[in-house]
């Protein structure tokens, strides 16, 4: 199987549950050309080398992808990753603009500025898992949807409360994040009929949301509030206040990466265990292993499987082909936390392995700002999940899963479980 | 029985009934003794340190503890593991009998053992007027028992603290004394900060941050002598250019000397350097002749290093500890085949002046440098040395996370200069001189050091130098 044809079938919405096959196919080249200037990387070293390379860009209106928008044909379906890089938000952009914005970001959100937010989050969480958990049992019967009844409700709050956005107005953007997710497809369905009008609906819900984003930004900006945004629109830090604007794309950022990928890491924790039953027991008996069966997890299915920003601004050679200057070049990280040059019996779900580097939050100084925020809830939640939910099995394996290629993830998880403990 | 089962048995019974003994119970100390017992090693352990303090983190000392954030004693190193060894706290190892197998100790035991490790890491270099060394308020910083003294002469309030030297550890001091508002003077007979181990573009930079933050930054001059009051307190300094300093507190950062007089009688390449060892960590004789069951790890060691032309190399960081002990670990339970080589890419970090300063390779090793991202005058930016066409160090401020780039490269011996990055290139991006101090230029001592090795010298012999 030639590059291209394993990249088109990762990419597939069939492949979805399993892209992993074709990931291997693709790792024999470990950067390999699969379409017109753009190349992909899946293989470890070479990922970990171009993930600090300085002449490889995130300026996403550099990548030839389209993604960035202004180019004349961009790849159908995929317009709206743009919305990433209307204003460039922190994730597709470079140095300098990118280190002030994570700077500024960075102060009110994490140490050594604000280093009681994130603890800060625990009670909510707990209290919402718990919740969460006592409604599934109040309604009587032994089957839940991990994501929908579980998941879900956990990051969005907890990305609501941080940023300043009402919770009350979830239901809304849940809808629009939704249609945006669904209309971003970098395979072949994309410039099918179908994926022409997934497209379509996600560009006007994209634009709804950033309209949404850009009003509530507006109103902070006028009248401060306590949180997140407010505080990078009114900042006298060293490097002084964000625009509107710019808060507007980053909280668009910040509100779909920090609850999406969120929502699949805890339901792949979920799914991990269930398929593996040693492990689960493991896991309740020994809660203390919950942090590294994290890790482990996102080693195996990565939540954002790659981020498709990235460009070469020179020719550069690496494991055996030479990128040339102006091509896309996507990091697979997904592909990479499976390269066997790196970890021994790399498909095997080992809770207890050593050495585990992986790429599951990304590399170099893009590096996800929220992981430790996401690694707090997804703690917690599993801790809750696997001390409560009492001889779960999974009833479909795998699951449906969602559409979208970079944030991949089940849409649905159900589970049959005989009791749920108090 | 084959030759080969015979050996393969000895091993077995070394692992189970032999006897270790790690003589320096510090970092390095510590992590051999829990990679010997990670690596099956079920044997007597006995680990001897001089001071009385279980194994405890340095780096804290000259930042956090100063800084009050951290009681001194509350900087423990992390155990990884129990290591069920014998530990001999408290007591200095005085002296090596290598025909008896024999470690003497300064209350008159000896301790045998089978393996031996050498780790006992550096010290701080007093003052050298024995006479002024005796005064109150004057400090060093290498234990916790210093840097426990020196946070509460700080806490005083003094009227002003006068540094002597300006390597990491006094510009780290430096930079935590202006964190606390108190006046500092640093003296340091070199060109500028940090030049030893950065050269003197960087040491340019560095004298500018300790300016800006109001440190009274003093170049090109040496502390002649210092003079104390009646209750026997430091009160002056007198610098080299005739000033006279008011001063309550003073700190000798004058870099570190090896702890080897112990070794002396002992027949190993011991020095001035350090303990010179093969990258497999095992102890040279005097002869240059490679030991069977003498090891070495940590600040004191020095071994030939492949990516810098097999020189010899004494690297007093904190990972050429962990590194250099689990090799030496391995190898003393390992038969040939299975020995590792310690060739770790030096690395270091520093904090001060709000900078984190961070570094890979031997940047004293280039002659040039470049700087190849970000802005010198925001003081956030990536600088590459070269030395021949080749790229052999590496250094940021503020901008750690490009480092991995640079180490490959330099693993590499990729060209130098590198390529120019995508973006926020630096308003200068041409290679200039480096500027490393003259060796013969009294400065202080960079911690990676490169030692040489003169394969015209015949006849080994040391003579031991006067203490």
């Amino acid at each position: 199987m030639d590059a291209e044809t394993a990249w088109a079938e990762a990419m597939k919405f069939e492949n979805r549950p399993n892209p992993y096959p074709y990931f291997e196919q693709l790792r024999k080249t470990p950067v390999a050309k699969v379409a017109d200037k753009t190349y992909v990387v899946t293989g470890y070293p070479e990922l970990l080398a171009l993930a600090h390379d300085p002449r490889i860009s995130s300026d996403i209106s550099r990548s030839p992808s389209g993604f960035g928008g202004d180019k004349p044909e961009p790849e159908p379906g995929s317009e709206h990753m743009q919305a990433y890089g209307r204003e460039a938000s922190i994730i597709v952009s470079d140095p300098p603009d990118h280190d002030r914005a994570r700077r500024q970001v960075m102060r009110h959100f994490g140490p050594p500025h604000s280093p009681d937010l994130m603890p800060s989050m625990e009670p909510l969480v707990v209290q919402l898992a718990n919740d969460l958990l006592d409604k599934v049992k109040a309604r009587g019967n032994s089957r839940f949807d991990v994501v929908e009844d579980f998941a879900y409700r956990i990051p969005v709050a907890v990305i609501c409360k941080i940023l300043g956005v009402p919770v009350e107005d979830e239901p809304m953007f849940h809808a629009w994040i939704f249609d945006f997710m669904m209309g971003t497809d970098l395979g072949p369905e994309g410039s099918t009929a179908e994926g022409r009008a997934l497209a379509e609906k996600g560009r006007a819900s994209t634009a709804a949301l950033l309209a949404y984003l850009g009003d509530l930004v507006q109103r902070y900006s006028k009248t401060p509030g306590e949180a997140l945004l407010s505080k990078l629109l009114h900042d006298d830090g060293p490097d002084g206040p964000m625009s509107v604007k710019e808060t507007t794309s980053n909280a668009m950022l910040l509100l779909v990466a920090g609850h999406d990928s969120t929502v699949n890491t805890i339901t792949n924790c979920v799914m991990t265990l269930l398929r593996n039953p040693g492990s689960w027991d493991l896991v309740r008996h020994r809660p203390e292993l919950i942090p590294r069966t994290i890790e482990e997890v996102q080693r195996l299915q990565s939540a954002v499987q790659f981020f498709p920003s990235r460009s070469a601004t020179a020719d550069i050679e690496i494991g055996g082909t030479v990128i040339p200057a102006g091509s896309a070049v996507h990091l697979i990280y997904a592909a990479a936390n499976r390269d066997p040059r790196r970890f021994d019996n790399p498909d095997r779900f080992d809770p207890l392995r050593e050495d585990n580097e992986h790429f599951g939050w990304g590399s170099g100084i893009h590096t996800c700002m929220g992981g430790p925020l996401a690694r707090l809830e997804v703690n917690l939640a599993l801790e809750i999940f696997v001390r409560r939910v009492e001889s779960p099995k999974l009833v479909v394996d795998p699951p449906p899963y969602r559409h979208n290629q970079v944030f991949r993830g089940p849409r649905h998880l159900w589970v049959d479980f005989a009791a749920i403990a108090d | 029985m084959s030759t080969a089962s015979l050996v393969s048995q000895l091993v077995d019974t070394f692992k189970a009934q032999g006897r270790i003994v790690i003589v320096g119970a510090s970092l390095g100390g510590l992590r051999a003794a829990e990679a010997l017992r990670k690596k099956g090693f079920r044997g007597q352990l006995t680990i001897i340190g001089d001071e009385p303090h279980e194994p405890y983190d340095r780096p804290p000392l000259s930042k956090q503890v100063l800084k009050g954030w951290v009681p001194a004693d509350h900087t423990k190193l992390p155990r990884l593991r129990p290591v069920d060894a014998d530990w001999r706290l408290g007591v200095a190892a005085v002296g090596l009998d290598r025909s008896n197998r024999q470690v003497l100790l300064a209350n008159g035991e000896k301790v045998d053992y089978d393996r031996l490790l050498i780790a006992t890491g550096t010290r701080a270099r007093p003052w050298f007027n024995p006479e002024q060394a005796a005064l109150k308020g004057l400090f060093t910083v290498r234990t916790c028992d210093d840097a426990a003294k020196l946070a509460a002469a700080l806490r005083e309030r003094p009227r002003r603290v006068l540094i002597v030297g300006s390597g990491f550890v006094g510009s780290e001091i430096a930079s935590v004394c202006r964190d606390l508002d108190l006046p500092v003077t640093v003296a340091e007979r070199g060109k500028a900060p940090l030049v030893g181990a950065l050269g003197g573009v960087i040491g340019d930079i560095a004298a500018k941050m300790q300016i800006d933050a109001g440190v009274d930054l003093r170049t090109g001059v040496a502390v002649q002598r210092l003079d104390g009051d009646a209750d026997g307190h430091v009160r002056a300094a007198r610098l080299s250019d005739g000033t006279v300093l008011e001063v309550d507190v003073v700190v000798a950062s004058l870099g570190s000397i090896r702890n080897v007089e112990w070794l002396e009688g002992a027949q190993l390449a011991s020095g001035f350097w350090g303990v010179a060892c093969d990258a497999g960590c095992r102890a040279f004789d005097i002869n240059g002749v490679v030991t069977d069951n003498i090891f070495v790890a940590g600040d004191v060691a020095r071994a030939p290093h492949v990516l810098y032309e097999y020189e010899f190399m004494s690297q007093e960081h904190w990972d050429n500890a962990v590194f250099g002990a689990e090799v030496a670990a391995n190898n003393m339970i390992s038969l040939e085949m299975g020995r590792r080589p310690h060739l770790p890419l030096p690395s270091f970090w520093s904090g001060q002046f709000g900078v984190n300063i961070k570094s890979v390779g031997v940047c004293s090793f280039g002659d040039e440098i470049v700087f190849t991202q970000g802005s010198i005058t925001q003081r956030r930016f990536a600088a590459a040395y070269g030395y021949r066409g080749r790229i052999v160090g590496a250094v940021t401020f503020n901008h750690g996370k490009w480092l991995p780039y640079y180490a490959s490269l330099i693993e590499q011996s990729a060209p130098f200069p590198p390529p120019p990055p995508g973006y926020d290139r630096p308003a200068i991006f041409e290679p200039m001189p480096a500027r490393f101090p003259d060796p013969r230029e009294p400065t202080a001592i960079p911690d990676v050091v490169l030692t040489g090795h003169d394969p015209t010298s015949r006849g080994a012999e040391f003579r031991p130098r006067s203490r």
